[in-house]
């Protein structure tokens, strides 16, 4: 899987090879219970959790409403800092954008903060084949680097991998370091990548980092990292470039702190990131330090198309994560079997408005709609509705399985008949104890071989159906 | 028992309690009869929900319009099932939105409400008459306690049984992996989340699960079983309204 070669048609597949992974698995298991007790906390200790949540929903509202008035603005204190916007309607426009702004630099060496924009883009990719080197320098992002994967989820990069594969991973790669040294535990890990990372953050010419927010009124943009990496990686080169989507805006100073409430709660339950960063352009005089050039890429890629659509409301999402650390699904299968940059429920609506419905069906279908990541939502997005909608486009462009539909339609035709019902559920009562030889349950159906193989099925009792024994008032 | 000015109750039976466990149907026209209702059982058929959960709007709305003129005329429409209860309260509007029949979908959602929560917060039940000696515990299926905020409710009527004895589970909030066609679809997932939600059952020492949709017990029960944790499995409703000569779900 990559960027530009999404396996999302092969998510049944994906995902029963990521259930018989042992590593992902243990490494799944050991993440969720984390975030989750932390972001319980975290909510607990804010009684006005609940309220901020509603205004952040609101400001994001009002930009989505008028997000051409707040790009506008935001561009024009950009350039007023003496800073470049460069609009991007595509992935590949944003990918030439990068490149040419590297080049012009002299660029050999990119050093990158985290940035799904970027993986969205798939820029490392490209810069390489054009002779550039990326280096991540966010903990997680640099060890699946090294492994050559794609995050597994928006904030925890490499979740899917377990303490032990890293330390591998570090001993092949470190190879100059002491092969004695101790690296059983995550502060020794991070300790080990950041010598690493220290030396290459003076080497590179040019700095990439995401956006966590940008702010309309001061054209500023916003990252928030624990490591400290995205600010070194952005100061540190001559060219900083910001990769941001679109929506991303927010209008006023004041409401980026609003986001910034409920954010890193709900990501990691942390009241705030270790580091919170605004970056106003390049290095003006008398400034210590700070980038000579500043660029932001903003990238679209489909997302202006889902304005007015009943997917706006996914324009909110600001890519905390807790969608999928509360996600039974993604925590049974991992990021990667979603086959494409975004995973979880966010990515299972995500996905398909943006690469579109054929490749990213099968995302919105794998979901109990047990609802558990809206009741989180920071944004209160409503994505299991979503989902459905996305579903429901399915089965009006004729794309839902045969199969299942030919199941619908027979309900359909049964249940809105109730003499038909009637006689159809007796036989079904009648043929379940058939099945089930008189006993008690069933350990295998016929057409029921996915419920059967992995649990028995309760046969009914004998009596037929509750309508057909009620004998009282109709 | 029920008095002149009793509320006439229709009870949305389920097809699943319809087809697989009328024990639960009969409980719960003995809790509502307990609670001063009378209770009927108009001849109807199924929600609509799988449809409506696969993109079929039209047959969800065929099958809603079904449903809304079954339940024509009575006070109240009780549902032993927090998911096809939360189909008929929270999505019926939107599945006939802009449809003549959206007035009508509107008032039946109003009028219809779970058991559980229907018992005590709109009849003020605060205990029941049951006995059962066994340690249960008790899992929050998804809808109820998501769609409609059904957590507290069983706990407070279940509290009150004489012998039982509820240890909460962990993750009692989490999905067991049901998802009405989900568990088919994605039989390996569901299986998965199934084979958490058996461990953390087994976990509690409890001999009895409890839950308040035969959708989730059927899944939850046919894992306990075929793991051999020796956990029997009851809708909540079967041990408030004392009605456990039926055998538990699976078991002769
Ligand atoms: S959809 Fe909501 S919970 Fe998920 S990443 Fe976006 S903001 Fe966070």
């Amino acid at each position: 899987m990559s960027a530009l070669h999404p396996t999302t048609t092969r998510f049944r597949q994906n995902s029963r090879e990521a259930l018989a992974n042992r590593n992902i698995q243990a490494a799944m298991s050991h993440a969720q219970s984390g975030f989750v007790a932390k972001r319980a906390a975290a909510r607990a200790a804010l009684p006005e959790f609940d309220a901020i949540r509603d205004a952040a929903r609101d400001l994001k509202n009002e930009v989505l409403r008028n997000l051409g008035t707040y790009l506008e603005a935001y561009e024009a204190r950009v350039t007023a800092a003496g800073g470049h916007v460069h609009w991007a309607e595509t992935a590949e426009d944003a990918r030439r954008i990068v490149l040419e702004i590297c080049q012009q630099a002299g660029a050999k060496r990119v050093n990158k903060g985290k940035s799904m924009i970027s993986e969205e883009c798939g820029i490392n990719d490209h810069l390489a084949a054009h002779g550039i080197t990326a280096q991540e320098t966010d903990l997680g992002e640099y060890i699946i680097q090294l492994r050559g994967e794609m995050p597994s989820h928006i904030i925890a990069p490499a979740v899917h991998v377990t303490v032990p594969e890293v330390e591998a991973e570090f001993r092949r790669e470190h190879s100059h370091l002491d092969a004695g040294r101790s690296l059983a535990e995550l502060p020794d890990l991070l300790a080990e990548a950041r010598g690493v990372l220290r030396e290459r953050y003076f080497q590179a010419e040019v700095g990439i980092t995401g956006a966590n927010m940008l702010v309309a009124e001061t054209g500023q943009s916003v990252i928030v990292t624990n490591e400290g990496n995205g600010d070194l990686s952005q100061s540190l080169g001559r060219v900083h470039i910001v990769m941001a989507s679109l929506e991303k805006i927010v209008p006023t100073l004041e409401d980026a702190a609003t986001v910034l409430r409920v954010l890193a709660r709900s990501a990691t339950g942390q009241e705030a990131t270790v580091y919170t960063t605004f970056s106003s352009g390049p290095r003006r005089a008398g400034d210590p330090d700070g980038p000579e050039e500043y660029h932001v890429v903003l990238l679209d890629n489909g997302r202006t198309n889902m304005l007015g659509t009943e997917f706006e409301e996914m324009l909110r999402c600001i890519r905390c994560g807790a969608c999928m650390n509360h996600c039974p699904v993604y925590q049974a299968v991992g990021g990667h079997a979603y086959g494409w940059v975004y995973p979880g429920p966010m990515g299972a609506v995500l996905t398909p408005s943006l690469i579109g419905l054929e490749e990213g069906r099968n995302l919105p279908n794998a979901s109990t709609f047990c609802g558990r990541c809206e009741s989180v939502c920071p944004m209160r997005i409503p994505l299991p509705g979503m989902m459905r909608a996305y579903r429901a486009r399915e089965f009006d462009r004729g794309l839902t399985p045969g199969a299942a539909r030919w199941g619908l339609g027979a309900w359909r035709a049964v249940a809105s008949r109730p003499r038909l019902y009637g006689a159809v559920s007796r036989l079904a009562n009648f043929g379940l104890k058939l099945l089930a030889w008189g006993g008690a349950r069933l350990r295998w159906m016929p057409l029921g071989a996915g419920w059967t193989d992995h649990r028995d099925f309760a046969a009914p009792p004998l009596g037929g159906t509750f309508q057909s024994q009620w004998k009282g008032p109709r | 028992m029920a008095e002149p000015d009793a509320p006439r109750v229709a009870l949305l039976v389920t097809c699943l309690v319809d087809m697989i466990r009328p024990a639960i149907g009969f409980a719960s026209v003995r809790l509502l009869e307990a609670a001063g209702c009378t209770v009927h059982v108009p001849r109807q058929t199924c929600c609509g929900q799988p449809n409506w959960n696969s993109g079929d709007r039209a047959g969800a709305q065929a099958l809603a319009r079904t449903m809304i003129a079954a339940m024509q005329g009575y006070d109240y429409v009780v549902v032993p099932s927090g998911s096809c209860a939360a189909t008929v309260i929270k999505d019926y509007p939107a599945i006939l939105a802009g449809e003549p029949e959206e007035a009508a979908a509107r008032d039946l959602a109003g009028r219809t409400h779970e058991i559980v929560s229907f018992l005590t917060d709109v009849r003020g039940v605060e205990g029941v008459e049951a006995q059962l000696s066994a340690r249960a515990t008790y899992h929050d299926s998804c809808s109820g306690l998501r769609s409609l905020g059904i957590k507290e409710q069983p706990r407070r009527l279940l509290a009150s049984v004489a012998g039982l004895e509820l240890a909460e589970m962990e993750d009692a909030e989490v999905c067991c992996g049901f998802g009405g066609t989900f568990c088919v679809k994605y039989p390996e997932i569901s299986n998965k989340m199934v084979s958490n939600k058996a461990g953390n059952i087994a976990g509690t020492g409890a001999d009895l699960l409890l839950a308040g949709d035969l959708g989730c017990l059927l899944n939850m029960a046919g894992k306990l079983s075929r793991e051999g944790r020796g956990v029997s499995a009851r809708h909540v409703v079967e041990v408030l309204a004392g009605e456990t000569e039926t055998p538990p779900i699976g078991e002769a």
